[in-house]
């Protein structure tokens, strides 16, 4: 039986209990919420847009936990890079 | 004498501080040291009731703060356990009554005299808590081995840390030996795990909790049971001896039996 629940559930509540919770502490901890989050991504489209050209869909952004610290890994995918003399005349 | 400090607290209400306040500062006493108890929760007191010692109040925390009685006036002492003092809290004030820096100092107004100083701190993250943590050195951060138990903590542990504590340590109550055995609860060592502190004790779910509290008689007075068990370990690692913790699938009668037929003649604490 222990079996088939487990065939059923996927995992059992505690193994649930576990991720939700160090999901969820990576945000309380960092103090950060979704919502600042989304703010964070939208400010570093900006940024790096006057530079290249990045796809915004393929951006993912995360907060990691390694022991007691979290990092903000950023993975954007540049698919050009302007040149340099557009950027210098943006300024 | 060297007097230790000692906040219990939470984040989430109604996990067993003012229990755990209550039967450690019992069982310490128990064991000959001077303890006082003192009742941070003001406005909703209940560390009384539960040491079973609200018929003989005449003063408060609040009336020693405000310098309307001498602290020796406030503390109401146990008559079934000799050195175990209880500093009740006000209930007919709220915990604006009282700041940070007068409970230190009452704090501080207690070393050299007493063993241990025990705070029963209120729920929360604000003022009630800072203000009983303010004058501890040590913490007891008491969770239940459930979600937004170990979140709660989390918040406290972290304040506690940019507090500057000397030390905290877990006390894990209501575990159920069962629901750990089939893998449904959270187990004792995810939530160390999670939280990324170390462990005091472990204290299983246990009616005699209940039956203990209506009678206002601590657990470890009363007839051996888990709950005792575990508090009598809890303020034996206090006073830094060497207690394994007991594996938390154990706690129970069946869990008893199959760990006895699995390693007879190994003996250790359990609780
Ligand atoms: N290990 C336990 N087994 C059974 N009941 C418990 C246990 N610990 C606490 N309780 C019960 O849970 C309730 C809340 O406990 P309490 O100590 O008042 O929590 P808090 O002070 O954190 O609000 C009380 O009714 C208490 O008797
Ligand atoms: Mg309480």
């Amino acid at each position: 039986m222990g079996f088939l629940n487990r065939f059923f559930q996927g995992e059992s509540s505690r193994q649930s209990a576990r991720k939700r919770l160090q999901l969820v502490l990576i945000h309380d901890r960092a103090d950060i919420s979704p919502e600042t989050l989304e703010r964070l991504r939208e400010d570093l489209i900006r940024v790096i847009s006057d530079y290249m050209v990045i796809s915004e869909d393929g951006i993912e952004l995360e907060l990691e936990r390694d022991g007691n610290s979290v990092a903000l890994v950023a993975s954007i995918p540049v698919l050009e890079v302007k040149r340099q003399r557009f950027r210098d005349g943006d300024r | 004498m060297d007097t230790r400090i000692i906040v219990v607290t939470s984040g989430k209400g109604g996990v067993g501080k003012t229990t755990v306040t209550a039967n450690l500062s019992a069982r310490l006493a128990t064991e000959g040291y001077s303890v006082v108890a003192i009742d941070a929760d003001i406005g909703l007191r209940n560390l009384d009731v539960v040491m079973g010692l609200e018929n003989r109040i005449v003063f408060n925390v609040v009336d020693v703060i405000e310098e309307a009685c001498k602290l020796q006036q406030a503390l109401v002492r146990d008559r079934r356990i000799e050195n175990l003092f209880l500093l009740p809290a006000a209930q007919t004030r709220t915990k604006e009554a009282v700041n940070s820096k007068q409970m230190k100092e009452l704090c501080d107004s207690l070393r050299g005299k007493y063993d241990f100083v025990i705070i029963d701190s209120p729920a929360g993250i604000e003022s009630g808590f800072r203000n009983a943590a303010a004058g501890a050195d040590e913490a007891l951060v008491v969770v239940t081995p459930d979600v937004s138990s170990v979140r709660d903590a989390d918040r406290i542990i972290g304040l506690l840390e940019s507090g500057e504590k000397k030390s905290i340590a877990l006390v894990v109550n209501r575990v159920r030996p069962a629901m750990i055995r089939s893998g449904k609860m959270l187990g004792v060592s995810d939530v160390s795990d999670i939280l990324a502190v170390s462990i005091l004790g472990i204290i299983p779910e246990d009616d005699n909790v209940v039956i203990s509290t209506n009678r206002g008689e601590p657990l470890t007075l009363g007839s051996p049971s888990p709950a005792a068990r575990a508090f009598e370990n809890i303020a034996g690692r206090i006073l830094g001896r060497d207690i394994p913790l007991p594996d938390p699938g154990s706690l129970d009668e069946k869990g008893l039996l199959a760990g006895l037929k699995k390693m007879f003649g190994r003996q250790g604490g359990r609780g």
